[in-house]
């Protein structure tokens, strides 16, 4: 499956990921390579086979429904690059 | 001093032949001596290390010591150390100073080790040559025009030049195993579920992996006693009793049956490599154990299936750069889309880049079920290869890369680069264990010989390579920077 320009535009708008126009036409280049190398998996039958997402057949564990952590917002909000009165603070979005 | 294993270091200090305050004041030395060349340290923490070790002595001296006390490490920069800074190799956490602890830390800190700081790696463990790292590159001890592997490249590195006798490190495709192969050491990347991953950054969830790099198999025994065992913090933490894994050390290997998986040693691998490795499985015959070959049929559909896989889960994982909570923020953004656009290209590298966009496409909608789902069903029938193999024998061995460390700068093609970890790739996407140890040379470079188990097998493992030790004195070579005096 070949990869055009624009899909480079668009999986980086997707992932929020500022690039420029010759930044997007490398990665064409190095994505297209990355794609063609993983499209050797389509040669593959793979049907009836059932995903794997886990390598253990485990299940999720489940705890009871109480609270356990403590508030700690302003120690955690000691790395953020901008609070406020406890807030995060960014751009307007709302005029 | 700076030569010893952890199991020798202990013995000196219960003796008294030195303090761990004094053997950690040797090795900081050391490091600030000799690491600017290196550059296998991201940060040095001195203070807290000596504390740490002023501690340590004073459990001893109070009689309660345990196996690990007073023994100094390092840690790879992508666990959570509290009031450190933790960059996960990556501009993008520079300025991130982690406010707890992760499992692993906290765990090695209650059984008494002193942390002297934090390793080089590439960044957010996205490499083999530790050469994405916004640090600088790593050099590998025993020849500095070659890199050091990735991407725990400066655990491997500070371990292999005497800066530190042991460090941990992460393996989500091979990034404990193929650099511990690289520098010469010994490295366990343990089954899925073994260690804890809370606070251990994420790059690719369901395969990352943390575990032991050292000097011997014992002192990885030694290392996983400490690090292993259920967290109610990580959902995907086994719930399954810890064992002694040093308990199987003494047992020997007469009736033990190795495979090699013909895949292994097919076009591609180095022929020096070949050669070591395979003298290597003859002291194992010699030891009694029985060689048969067996065939892992999807091996080559493992890299592909990887990168699809992988990129996907981390251009998930890697969302939660947004420049707001922590982490790198552009300067004066517009609005709240340029403050994400702006602070993740400012913040993030080349190579985190190429692996988002991958993600985010090969998930994105139309390519889902040709890329995502279609790699997991072939991750199935790579597991069933293996499990089908450990039918038939208790280990299997084979190289832990196609080559011996190649030149800092070779790998200019990501492709290519990708293409190195084809003898690891596969045992993260199965999720079984598998280890790298020091089995000759080529030239200056080291070998690593790869032994790789069924699942929760580490116990088998550790003894496996600790008789080869027993055996050989491979792992007990030194680069002429790790013999240098004082």
């Amino acid at each position: 499956m070949a990869l055009e320009h624009a899909d480079v535009q668009r999986a980086a708008h997707l992932a929020r990921l500022g690039l420029t126009d010759d930044e997007a036409a490398r990665y064409v280049d190095d994505l297209g390579r990355i794609l063609e190398m993983v499209d050797m998996l389509q040669a593959l039958d793979t049907e009836g086979v059932a995903p794997l997402a886990h390598p253990l057949d485990v299940t999720q564990r489940l705890r009871a429904d109480e609270v356990t952590e403590r508030d700690q917002r302003s120690r955690f909000q000691q790395c953020a690059p901008a609070v406020e009165n406890g807030l995060y603070l960014v751009p307007r979005v709302v005029e | 001093m700076h030569d010893k294993t952890l199991a020798e270091l202990t013995r000196s200090l219960d003796a008294g032949d030195f303090s761990s305050r004094e053997l950690t004041q040797h090795l900081l030395g050391r490091i600030d001596r000799l690491d600017g060349e290196l550059n296998s340290f991201i940060s040095v923490t001195h203070e807290q290390a000596l504390a740490a070790a002023d501690a340590a002595d004073a459990a001893r001296a109070a009689g309660k010591a345990g196996t690990l006390t007073g023994l100094p490490l390092a840690l790879k920069d992508i666990f959570c150390t509290q009031d450190v800074k933790t960059t996960a190799g990556s501009r993008m956490l520079d300025s991130f100073i982690a406010p707890y602890d992760a499992t692993v830390v906290e765990k090695l800190k209650a059984a008494g080790t002193v942390s002297l700081g934090k390793t080089n790696m590439d960044e957010f463990a996205m490499g083999s040559s530790n050469e994405n790292s916004h640090y600088g590159p790593v050099k590998n001890p025993w020849d500095f025009t070659a890199v050091p592997g990735g991407s725990s490249g400066g655990s491997a590195a500070a371990v292999a030049a005497g800066l530190v006798p042991a460090a941990i490190g992460t393996d989500t495709g091979g990034s404990i195993r193929q650099p511990a192969a690289f520098c010469g050491i010994t490295g366990l990347k343990p089954t899925y579920g073994r260690v804890s991953r809370y606070g251990m950054i994420a790059y690719a969830s369901s395969l990352d992996q943390a575990g032991p790099m050292a000097r011997s198999a014992e002192d990885c025994a030694l290392l996983l006693n400490a690090m292993a065992g259920h967290d109610l913090r990580d959902s995907t933490c086994v719930q399954r009793g810890v064992p002694d894994y040093t308990e199987e050390l003494g047992t020997a290997l007469s009736g033990l049956k190795i495979g090699l998986p013909s895949e292994y040693f097919g076009d591609g691998l180095d022929p020096q490599v070949e050669a070591a490795v395979r003298e290597a499985i003859k002291v194992f015959e010699s030891l009694g154990a029985s060689v048969r070959e067996v065939s892992l049929p999807h091996t080559h559909y493992a890299i592909p299936a990887y990168y699809v896989i992988a990129p996907a889960e981390a251009s998930s994982n890697l969302s939660r750069y947004d420049g707001v909570r922590f982490g790198h923020r552009c300067a004066n953004p517009v609005d709240l889309i340029d403050l994400y656009k702006r602070s993740r290209a400012e913040g993030f590298g080349d190579e985190v880049k190429r692996r988002i966009l991958i993600g985010t496409h090969t998930l994105s909608e139309g390519f889902f079920d040709a890329y995502y789902k279609k790699a997991q069903q072939v991750r199935r029938l790579i597991r069933q290869d293996f499990l089908d193999a450990f039918e038939e024998v208790d280990v299997l061995m084979g190289p832990a890369s196609p080559t011996p460390a190649f030149d800092l700068g070779a790998n200019k093609d990501p492709v290519q680069m990708y293409l190195q970890d084809i003898y690891t790739i596969a045992i993260n996407l199965a999720g079984i264990p598998g280890m790298s140890v020091p089995a000759g040379f080529v030239g200056k470079r080291p070998v690593g010989l790869q032994i790789l188990g069924s699942h929760f097998t580490e116990s088998r493992l550790l003894n496996v390579a600790h008789q080869f030790q027993l055996a050989t004195d491979w792992h007990r070579q030194r680069p002429a920077l790790a013999e240098e005096n004082a």
